[in-house]
């Protein structure tokens, strides 16, 4: 299966010319690995040590705040309706570049957001993350939970500047490959590189309680609303991040081909669903929303439908 | 003590491996006891310990309750020469398939280790709980924990227990992964690059993690997941964490 930006702007056309795009192509999809590791040159803002941390008040409550960041299932299981903690976005306990560091995020708020079409405050944006990323019910703004996050990742900023978007912040997103992503091409990605910790069918393992490796898709996963069903965002905390330890490893292309096989398969549905209605919702919430598969038919399947 | 056995279980070793091979496999408990029907198949029990849980002072693993699949295919890469080490490849290479089968079961269906259920405290920047639960981030090192489970008690068969192995086995591991710096070969000069002793880490998630610890950092670390309280109680899963 193989798209291309136009396929995804005509989405109409996808409903029936799926076939037109099987491709038994897959070596022209393969490129050489980028060289290991290094980020050539870039000095990312480095946050404070933790030994820096005042054994005050302060201290405590940013201690919690980090606490519920790792922890977040087993800390706040109220409002965590999958398996996933904000760590398993934000690597490093939410201080790795390319990997959506607090540091590049918090100084940025508040911020208008198209997502939900006004200015957001920083708990707001948090919100988001219990509402998607994390398949539950967000913490109220003024909530302790919220407030030890808050002054957790402010710590992580000291002496990061206000309102400028620093190198490192978000995924650093690769452009879309020329001739599009190939989910076929992705699937082989995934059974080598990412099977082995996600598991055959994405759901993760755990060990007792705790999520070691989070599940990917199914009914234990991010859901459709949640920034990483974008391909184009996956694709970019795949190629830095991932296989774990080892990121920048995949090509632009293999980390948009198998990106979008993870984003392919059904999870739990968009909170923001109107009246039933996956077109509707398509329509008004995914439709300008970067990369994504919601609301398209692959291979007469309609995706979207979510899973409980 | 230690030098001395180990000489001694090579010598013996060069000497059974002429024997020939019967061709009826020993069943797993009995590879354990009396090794394989290779007499070069020795006795497990000889370095493992009777009860599984090896020599930690003398740098022999715990094997009880490992995952089959684990054993198995260390044993397979012990016989495939990706996992080097002089005493242990010619004993795998005397076992047949099927008694590796056999005796990774058997290995598997012993207990498994078990921890304090104790949540962790918070770990010390510079200490062996930092790496195993916050990793080296600057380096691109994940956490320990963030693949070989909460208290280092493993995860699947792909991702041994940590907690309660032996200390030197584990810093052996580590060094073993770390691929040995290029020599000059005065003969070809060119360099020469030797391959790591280890290099049978699916994905080559390892080597890496071993090439950028520094020893003092895998001394540590090793020490740190050997000193994890070991219990006899039920372990509370709710009270572990991986961070």
């Amino acid at each position: 299966m193989k798209f291309s930006m136009k396929n995804l702007i005509a989405v109409g056309l996808l409903l029936c010319a799926t076939s037109a795009y099987a491709a038994g192509k897959l070596d022209d999809q393969t490129q050489l690995p980028k060289a290991p590791g290094k980020d050539a040159g870039v000095n990312y803002f480095k946050p404070p040590a933790d030994a820096e941390l005042p054994n005050n008040a302060f201290g405590e409550l940013v201690h919690r705040g980090e606490a519920l960041f790792v922890n977040t299932k087993a800390l706040a299981p109220k409002y965590v309706g999958n398996e996933m903690n904000c760590v398993n976005c934000h690597l490093d306990r939410g201080r790795k570049a390319r990997s959506a560091p607090l540091w590049g995020a918090y100084p940025m708020y508040p911020a208008y957001r198209k997502k939900n079409n006004k200015v957001n405050t920083y708990a707001e944006r948090m919100q988001g993350c219990f509402q998607f990323s994390m398949n539950g019910t967000p913490p109220p703004a003024d909530s302790e939970i919220l407030t030890a996050l808050s002054a957790y990742s402010y710590w992580l900023s000291t002496g990061a500047p206000t309102a400028k978007a620093l190198p490192g912040r978000g995924f650093e997103e690769p452009a879309q490959p020329k001739g599009g992503f190939n989910t076929a091409h992705g699937k082989k990605i995934y059974e080598s590189q990412c099977a082995l910790c996600h598991g055959d069918n994405g759901e993760g393992k755990k060990v007792g309680v705790n999520s070691v490796f989070p599940p990917l898709w199914g009914k234990d996963s991010y859901n459709w609303g949640a920034g990483m069903h974008r391909i184009n965002t996956a694709a970019g905390f795949i190629q830095h991040n991932m296989p774990l330890g080892r990121g920048e490893s995949l090509s632009d292309q293999d980390a948009w081909d198998v990106a979008s096989y993870v984003n392919m398969h059904e999870r739990p549905q968009d909170p923001r669903l109107i009246n039933g209605d996956i077109e509707a919702t398509r329509k008004k919430f995914h439709e300008g929303d970067g990369v994504n598969l919601y609301g398209v038919t692959v291979d007469g399947v309609l995706i979207g439908q979510g899973i409980k | 003590m230690r030098n001395f056995s180990y000489k001694y279980l090579v010598t013996l070793l060069c000497l059974t491996s002429i024997a020939p091979a019967p061709a009826v496999a020993a069943d797993g408990n009995s590879i354990m006891v009396n090794g394989g029907s290779n007499p070069a198949a020795m006795a497990c029990v000889s370095c493992h310990g009777s009860d599984g849980k090896g020599m930690p002072e003398s740098g022999f693993p715990r094997l009880s309750g490992l995952p089959a699949g684990y054993i198995a295919k260390q044993l397979r890469d012990f016989k495939a020469g990706t996992r080097e080490h002089a005493l242990m490849q010619p004993v795998a290479s005397a076992l047949s398939d099927e008694e590796i089968l056999n005796v990774a079961n058997a290995y598997a269906a012993q207990a498994m280790v078990n921890v304090a259920s104790a949540s962790p405290d918070r770990p010390v920047q510079g200490t062996g709980a930092w790496i195993a639960q916050r990793g080296a981030w600057d380096r691109g090192i994940p956490e320990c924990s963030s693949c070989h489970g909460p208290a280092g008690l493993g995860v699947g068969n792909s991702f041994p227990p940590l907690a309660g192995q032996s200390a030197i086995y584990l810093a052996a591991q580590l060094q073993a992964w770390k691929v040995k710096p290029a020599v000059a070969d005065k003969k070809h000069h060119a360099k020469k690059q030797e391959l790591a002793a280890r290099r049978n880490d699916p994905n080559g998630l390892m080597q890496h993690i071993a090439a950028d610890l520094t020893d003092a950092e895998i001394k540590a670390v090793a020490e740190y997941y050997a000193g994890i309280e070991v219990s006899d109680e039920p372990v509370d899963a709710s009270k572990l964490r991986l961070r």
